[in-house]
């Protein structure tokens, strides 16, 4: 009752002093707006992200030579292996393994007639490939084992190069070149979109042994192996097994790392979550900030107010008003400005966080959760609670007496 | 047993050095239904009368009975508990919300009363009506007149139904026609049963009153009935 009456009297004093009021409230918007529009791209990524690796599926596993770091002048560095023999002997050796492929992983400039253009990767692989990316073809055909043995000179392109080549309708059975290889485009891929930063629709497939004649040997000694598990629940086995193997291969001694690395998706999740946590994090920081000093705002400006409604204080006194009314409605009132100011942030930011989104191409869409939401409004009355106390104090304190002789 | 009853009343303030005695033992007691006028210059000690009568203040020895309640012991919620519910308070300078107009201004009493909103709404039409201030209730403090302003003042010290009408300086920034008015006003209130304690220094309108109560240097020096209450005797 008195309190439904006593944020009908906040609202009105806060709409006496609209532009004081609004300014008063901005350090609160701008804290907000930060946090919602960051967390609305953070999550659109991590949402995109997690739904496009769930689609290569919880059997996916990535291994991959160790970039060696150990830069000291003077001391070659040790060479890094990864080879294909390597990938054969896994999938001969360690059981659970369902399909396994190599790929070779290049740049190069493709070309047909006089247009020419620069992909974003040229992937040599074998006819693996595509069961194991779960990645499959939307016209012709994917390379096949018959195309690998007999070396033929053919290629698998993605949707995006079909027009960036300007192949035309009919792109099947035109003879491209990538680098100075020639090539028959004997299939274009699915559109995938966007996967971890990749362009997944702007890949050129070629045959595993073109792509070794074509970056050379040192290519074929740092592939990348890719393979399903026959089941998410032997993962953690065949990695472990996977281990063990490669470092018996390549003779490591028990007190020298790996010199590869496995990565299963749950890692790949959890990699891209932690890297996406600590952005949250420092933006958190920020925006600690920010709220802080939009709170000492919202104190000041309650502690003018007070001092310019000594006399009304003094009056609602008089006439029966206890010091937990009076401390009440000055209360009501700070969280009322802080929550106004949290639910314009919240608007500013998520357009931000939408506009952001649209402006990057290929960005996945903005996305607000509803944790961030609470936690904006529950931040903000926080903020308006813990800064308003003071002043809302301050003024049920005063002396009747005296606040009503204040000039 | 009489509505308001002070017995040997002492205020006394600190002010560092020296201890002023603003009341210096005042013995008084006003009936249901007295209209009384509280006189003396100013530093007498009736403006700290009146707060210690309004329950603003309380004092430092002696007793207060408002109504049947020992009032001199209450804590500060109680207080405000009490001049809820037991006094009006009319002001010099007539104190309104500005902003707000006369209908909300007269509602709030009963607000921290806890009354029901379209029940603030009746009670404070009527009171507005009873100043004669019905057809301007949607009317700011800044468009109404000095006398219609102290109007509203009366009738948000009159919405609650108190024991007492205190009335500080009721005329102070009035103009001499307007204070005529205002102060029939208060005759009227007090016809109809209310009683009225006036604080001025002005004895034409301390003459309204029934009896007066002179004080001087915290002490109440004469104590008696106005012309008017022996007139109204003989009649």
């Amino acid at each position: 009752m008195v309190f439904l009456e006593n944020f009908r009297i906040a609202i009105a004093a806060l709409r006496a002093n609209l532009m004081r009021s609004i300014l008063t409230t901005l350090g609160i918007i701008i804290g907000v707006a930060a946090v919602i529009a960051v967390v609305s791209v953070v999550q659109g990524l991590q949402f995109t992200i997690t739904q496009q690796l769930q689609g290569v599926g919880a059997t996916f596993v990535a291994v991959s030579p160790k970039v060696d770091r150990s830069n000291i002048p003077g001391v070659a560095a040790r060479q890094v292996k990864l080879t294909y023999e390597d990938g054969l002997a896994i999938e001969d050796k360690v059981p659970g393994i369902k399909l396994l492929a190599p790929a070779i992983i290049g740049r190069a400039a493709v070309k047909y007639k006089d247009r020419k253009h620069n992909p974003f990767l040229v992937l040599g692989v074998t006819e693996a490939y595509q069961d194991v990316a779960n990645h499959g073809v939307d016209r012709g055909r994917f390379l096949s084992r018959v195309d690998l043995d007999n070396h033929r000179k053919v290629a698998v392109i993605g949707p995006e190069i079909v027009d960036d080549l300007d192949l035309g309708p009919e792109p099947l059975g035109k003879e491209i070149y990538v680098d100075v290889y020639p090539a028959t485009v004997i299939g274009v891929m699915e559109k995938k979109g966007q996967n971890l930063g990749m362009n997944m629709d702007d890949i050129v497939y070629i045959p595993f042994s073109s792509a070794v004649s074509l970056f050379g040997r040192n290519a074929a000694d740092r592939v990348e192996l890719r393979l399903q598990a026959q089941s998410p629940e032997v993962v953690e086995q065949v990695k472990d097994n996977m281990t063990r193997l490669l470092r018996q291969r390549h003779k490591i001694p028990a007190s020298e790392p790996d010199d590869f690395q496995i990565q299963t998706q749950d890692e790949i999740l959890d990699t891209v979550g932690k890297i996406l946590g600590s952005v949250t994090a420092v933006v958190g920081g920020v925006v600690g900030i920010a709220l802080l000093v939009g709170g000492i705002g919202i104190m000041n400006i309650m502690l003018v107010s007070v001092t310019e409604r000594t006399r009304e204080i003094g009056v609602r006194k008089a006439v029966g008003a206890r010091r937990q009314d009076v401390l009440v409605q000055f209360l009501i009132e700070a969280v009322t400005l802080s929550l106004v100011g949290g639910a314009i942030g919240l608007g500013l930011g998520f357009g931000l966080g939408v506009v952001v989104a649209k402006l990057i191409p290929g960005f996945p869409p903005a996305h607000v959760p509803v944790w961030a939401v609470a936690l904006s409004f529950g931040f903000s009355a926080a903020v308006g609670i813990f800064f308003g106390i003071y002043p809302a104090a301050k003024a049920s304190r005063l002396d009747p007496i005296d606040a009503l002789r204040y000039e | 047993m009489a509505l308001i009853e002070l017995k040997d009343i002492h205020k006394v303030y600190d002010m560092g050095a020296e201890k002023v005695h603003a009341l210096n033992g005042v013995d008084l007691a006003v009936e249901r239904g007295e209209y009384v006028a509280i006189m003396g210059s100013s530093g007498s000690g009736k403006s700290t009368l009146m707060n210690l009568i309004g329950c603003l203040d309380t004092p430092s020895s002696g007793s207060y009975v408002l109504n049947g309640v020992a009032v001199q012991d209450l804590d500060d919620t109680q207080l405000a508990g009490i001049r809820n519910k037991e006094i009006g308070f009319v002001f010099q300078t007539f104190n309104l919300l500005a902003r707000t107009d006369a209908l909300h201004n007269v509602e709030l009493p009963l607000i921290y009363a806890g009354l029901s909103r379209s029940e603030r709404r009746d009670r404070a039409k009527r009171a507005l009506e009873k100043v004669g201030l019905g057809p301007r209730m949607h009317h700011q403090p800044n468009e109404l007149s000095g006398g219609q302003r102290q109007r509203v003042a009366i009738a948000r010290a009159l919405v609650n139904e108190p024991s007492i009408l205190l009335a500080d300086e009721p005329t102070g920034n009035l103009d001499s026609a307007t204070s005529e008015e205002i102060m029939l006003l208060f005759d009227e209130l007090h016809q109809s049963g209310n009683t009225v304690v006036l604080v001025t220094h002005e004895p034409d309108i301390a003459d309204h009153a029934w009896r007066r109560v002179l004080l001087r240097d915290g002490k109440v020096i004469a104590d008696q009935p106005t012309a008017r209450a022996e007139a109204a005797l003989v009649r």
